[in-house]
C-alpha cells in the first residue's frame, strides 16, 4: 500500500466508525485470536491429534481439568478416542476456517466472473447467467452438497473421500452459493455502468474486460467485502452441518463440525464437552463474523449514515 | 463561416434511433378486448437528423429536454448504435466499424461530459485517469514521455500538475470538469463532442471553463460539437448552430444569421423566449400545447401541431433540411413555399 493509500484508509471513515464502535472492535479481536491460533496450531497446540501414536485409548473421556477427575495433561478434557480436545479444537479450527475461506474465494471468483459479465454485457446473455443462478438458487446449499458428496463417498469409496474431503467441501460449498456473489456484482455493475466515467473509457476505446475489471470492479468492492464476511460464517455453518450427517471432514481429521458429531453419542453418558465446547467455539466464531459483516455494512453504506 | 466554405470533417446522414420500450416477449403481450396480441413501442429518440460538422468551426447544438441532443452525440461518439443512418469521419463510414478498426478514430475523437461528479472514475487518481488514455493510445511512449504529456495538458487546463496523486473526490466541480477537459485532449483530439459540458456548473465557473474550450480550440485547432440548451453560450462559442426538436433538425445557421433572422417557426418561438433588458413589453411568441411524445411521433411535420402556419402539407409531408439562403438550411415547407 502507497503512504497516500495509508493515510486515506487512517483519515477515513471505516476507521473512524471502527474505533467508535465496541461491537466491533471486540468482534475484530476475537477473530483475529482465532485466525492466530488455529493457523499456528500445529506450533502450540500441546499434542498432535492426527498422529496416533500420541494418542492411549486409557485417555479417553477424560473430563476438562478444573472438573472432579480431570486431568491437568489435558486442560479440555478428551474425546472418546482419548485425543486432547484442546488440540483437536485447534486443528479442527484450523479446517473450518480453512474450508469457509476457500470456498468464499470460490464463490467470489465464479461470482463476481459471472455478475460483470451479466451485468455489463445484458441482454439474452445476462438473462440466461441470472436464470442458472435462480436455479442454483433454488436448490439449498445443503441438499446440493449432500446428494454430491453421498454420491462422491458410494461412487469412488470412503477412503478415497477421506483424503479428498477438504477438497470436496470447498468445491460443493464453493459452487453452491455463487448466485450471491453473482446477484450482489451484477446490481452493482447495473448502476455503475450507467454513470459516465464507463462511458469516457468506451469513448478512449478500452476493451471491455479492462472497462468491467479495471474501472468498474473497484466501484462494487463494498457490498462484496460486505457479503464475503457473511459468505465465510456461513460457509462454516454449511461445512459443520456437513460435517455432523458424517458427510464432511472424517473423524481422523475432525472439523469442527465432525468433532461436535463424534461427542455427540456420548452427550446422555455425561461426555457433554466432546460435543459442548467445540460446539460453543463454533457458535463464537460465526456469531463474531455476522457481528463484523453487520458492522461493515452499515459502515459502507452511505444511506445508513448515523450521527 | 457558410457551409462549403470547408471540408466537412463530420457527416451525419438520416441517423435514427430507436429505443425499444417492451424488451422481454413477456411484455411485449397485451390482451384486450379478449385477445392477446403482440405491441413493440419504442421511443424514436432522433428521426433522420442530417448535418455536417466542417473542419475548424463549433458547432453548436440547442433545444429543449428530450429532443435527442444528446443522443445524437452518444451515437457520433459511437456509445450508441444507430437503428439506422451513417456517420462519416473525413469520409470514412465509422458506425459499421469495430473494435481495433476503430481505434485511430476513437483517438481523434474525444468528449466532455455533462456531470463532472460521474464522469471520472472515484477509485482511481487523477494521474491514473490521465495516463491511461495516452498510454492507450500511443504504447510507443515511455513512462517519463507520458508523464510529460499528461503534466503540459493539466497545466493548458490549469490543473496544478503537482496534484495528480489526488482522488477525484478532493477537487471542485470546476476542477473535476477541467480534469475531463484534460483526459479528453490528452490524446491530442482534433472532434471534441463536448455533451453540456457546463450546465453542472456554477455560473461563475461556467465561464471559465467555456473560455478554456475557446482557448483549446484556438491553439490546437480544435472542432467541436457543442450541445447545450444555453443560447447565450451559443452566441458566445458557436460559428454555427443546429436547431433540434423532437428528434429532428429544424434549421442549420451560422450563429449570427440565426440569431438576426431565425427562419423556422420553432427557431422563432424559441428565440423570442430569450429575457432581454432594454424590452418594456416582450413580445414572446406562445406556442400551444405540449412537445408531442417521442413515442407515438406525429404524422408529417413533427411541429405541426403547435405552428401557427401549418397548413394541410404539414400534417402530410415531413419537411427535409433545404437551403434557404446562404448557409442556412431549414426543414419547413412554409419557407420553403414562401409563406413565411
Amino acid at each position: 500500500m502507497s503512504p497516500g493509500a495509508w493515510h486515506r484508509f487512517a483519515d477515513s471513515r471505516v476507521l473512524w466508525s471502527f474505533r467508535h464502535d465496541k461491537v466491533a472492535i471486540v468482534s475484530f479481536a476475537v477473530m483475529c485470536v482465532y485466525i492466530l491460533l488455529s493457523f499456528s496450531a500445529p506450533l502450540i497446540a500441546p499434542y498432535n491429534p492426527y498422529d496416533p501414536t500420541t494418542i492411549d485409548i486409557m485417555d479417553s473421556e477424560i473430563p476438562p481439568a478444573w472438573l472432579e477427575n480431570g486431568d491437568t495433561r489435558f486442560a479440555l478434557g478428551t474425546d472418546a478416542q482419548g485425543r486432547d480436545m484442546l488440540s483437536t479444537i485447534l486443528y479442527g479450527t484450523r479446517i473450518s476456517l480453512t474450508i469457509g475461506i476457500c470456498a468464499v474465494l470460490l464463490q467470489a471468483f465464479l461470482g463476481i466472473t459471472i455478475g460483470l459479465i451479466s451485468g455489463y454485457f445484458g441482454g439474452r446473455l445476462d438473462n440466461f447467467l441470472m436464470r442458472v443462478a435462480d436455479i442454483q438458487l433454488s436448490f439449498s446449499t445443503l441438499m446440493v452438497a449432500i446428494i454430491v458428496l453421498a454420491v462422491f463417498q458410494a461412487l469412488f469409496g470412503t477412503e478415497l473421500y477421506e483424503r479428498l474431503a477438504i477438497l470436496m467441501l470447498i468445491l460443493v460449498i464453493g459452487i453452491a452459493e455463487w448466485p450471491q456473489y453473482a446477484r450482489t456484482v451484477r446490481a452493482s455493475v447495473l448502476a455503475e455502468k450507467k454513470k459516465e466515467y464507463v462511458d469516457a473509457v468506451r469513448v478512449i476505446g478500452l476493451n471491455p474486460v479492462r472497462i468491467m475489471f479495471r474501472h468498474i470492479l473497484p466501484n462494487t468492492l463494498s457490498p462484496i467485502l460486505v457479503i464475503s464476511t457473511v459468505q465465510i460464517a456461513n460457509a462454516i455453518v454449511s461445512e459443520a452441518a456437513l460435517s455432523f450427517l458424517g458427510l464432511g471432514m472424517p473423524v481422523t481429521k475432525p472439523s469442527l463440525g465432525s468433532l461436535i458429531n463424534s461427542g455427540f453419542e456420548f452427550i446422555f453418558s455425561g461426555s457433554w464437552w466432546i460435543t459442548i465446547i467445540p460446539g460453543i467455539v463454533l457458535v463464537i466464531l460465526v456469531l463474531v463474523m455476522n457481528l463484523l459483516g453487520d458492522w461493515l455494512r452499515d459502515v459502507l453504506n452511505p444511506k445508513l449514515y448515523k450521527e | 463561416m457558410t457551409v462549403g466554405s470547408g471540408r466537412a470533417l463530420v457527416e451525419v446522414r438520416n441517423l435514427a434511433k430507436e429505443f425499444p420500450l417492451q424488451t422481454g416477449f413477456l411484455e411485449q403481450l397485451h390482451f384486450n378486448h379478449g385477445r392477446i396480441s403482440r405491441v413493440r413501442e419504442s421511443v424514436k429518440a432522433i428521426n433522420g437528423v442530417d448535418f455536417d460538422v466542417v473542419k475548424g468551426e463549433a458547432l453548436c447544438v440547442v433545444g429543449e429536454s428530450g429532443c435527442g441532443k444528446s443522443t445524437v452525440a452518444r451515437a457520433i461518439m459511437g456509445l450508441l448504435k444507430p437503428t439506422s443512418g451513417e456517420i462519416r469521419y473525413e469520409n470514412k463510414r465509422i458506425d459499421t466499424l469495430k473494435g481495433k478498426n476503430l481505434l485511430p478514430f476513437r483517438r481523434k475523437m474525444q468528449m466532455i461530459f455533462q456531470n463532472p461528479y460521474a464522469s471520472l472514475n472515484p477509485r482511481m487518481t487523477v494521474q491514473k485517469t490521465l495516463q491511461e488514455p495516452v498510454r492507450f493510445h500511443y504504447p510507443d511512449l515511455s513512462p517519463a514521455e507520458i508523464g510529460e504529456k499528461t503534466a503540459a495538458v493539466m497545466q493548458s487546463v490549469g490543473v496544478d500538475p503537482s496534484w495528480t496523486v489526488r482522488y477525484p473526490h478532493e477537487f471542485s466541480g470546476g476542477q473535476r470538469q477541467r480534469i475531463s477537459i484534460a483526459r479528453a485532449l490528452a490524446v491530442d483530439p482534433e472532434f471534441i463532442v463536448a455533451d453540456e459540458p457546463i450546465s453542472a456548473l456554477d455560473v461563475s465557473i461556467q465561464a471559465q471553463v467555456l473560455n478554456l474550450l475557446m482557448d483549446a480550440q484556438e491553439q490546437r485547432g480544435l472542432t467541436y460539437l457543442f450541445i447545450t440548451h444555453d443560447l447565450s453560450v451559443v452566441e458566445h462559442l458557436g460559428t454555427r448552430v443546429a436547431v433540434m426538436y423532437l428528434g429532428t433538425v429544424c434549421e442549420i445557421a451560422p450563429t449570427r444569421t440565426l440569431f438576426a433572422t431565425p427562419q423556422h417557426p420553432y427557431t422563432q418561438a424559441l428565440l423570442s423566449a430569450i429575457p432581454r433588458l432594454n424590452e418594456v413589453r416582450p413580445n414572446h411568441i406562445k406556442l400551444r400545447g405540449e412537445v408531442p411524445t417521442p413515442i407515438n411521433l406525429p404524422k408529417g411535420c413533427v411541429f405541426h401541431g403547435r405552428c401557427i402556419h401549418a397548413n394541410e402539407r404539414c400534417l402530410h409531408d415531413v419537411p427535409r433540411l433545404r437551403k434557404a439562403a446562404s448557409g442556412v438550411q431549414v426543414a419547413c415547407h412554409a419557407v420553403e413555399e414562401g409563406r413565411l
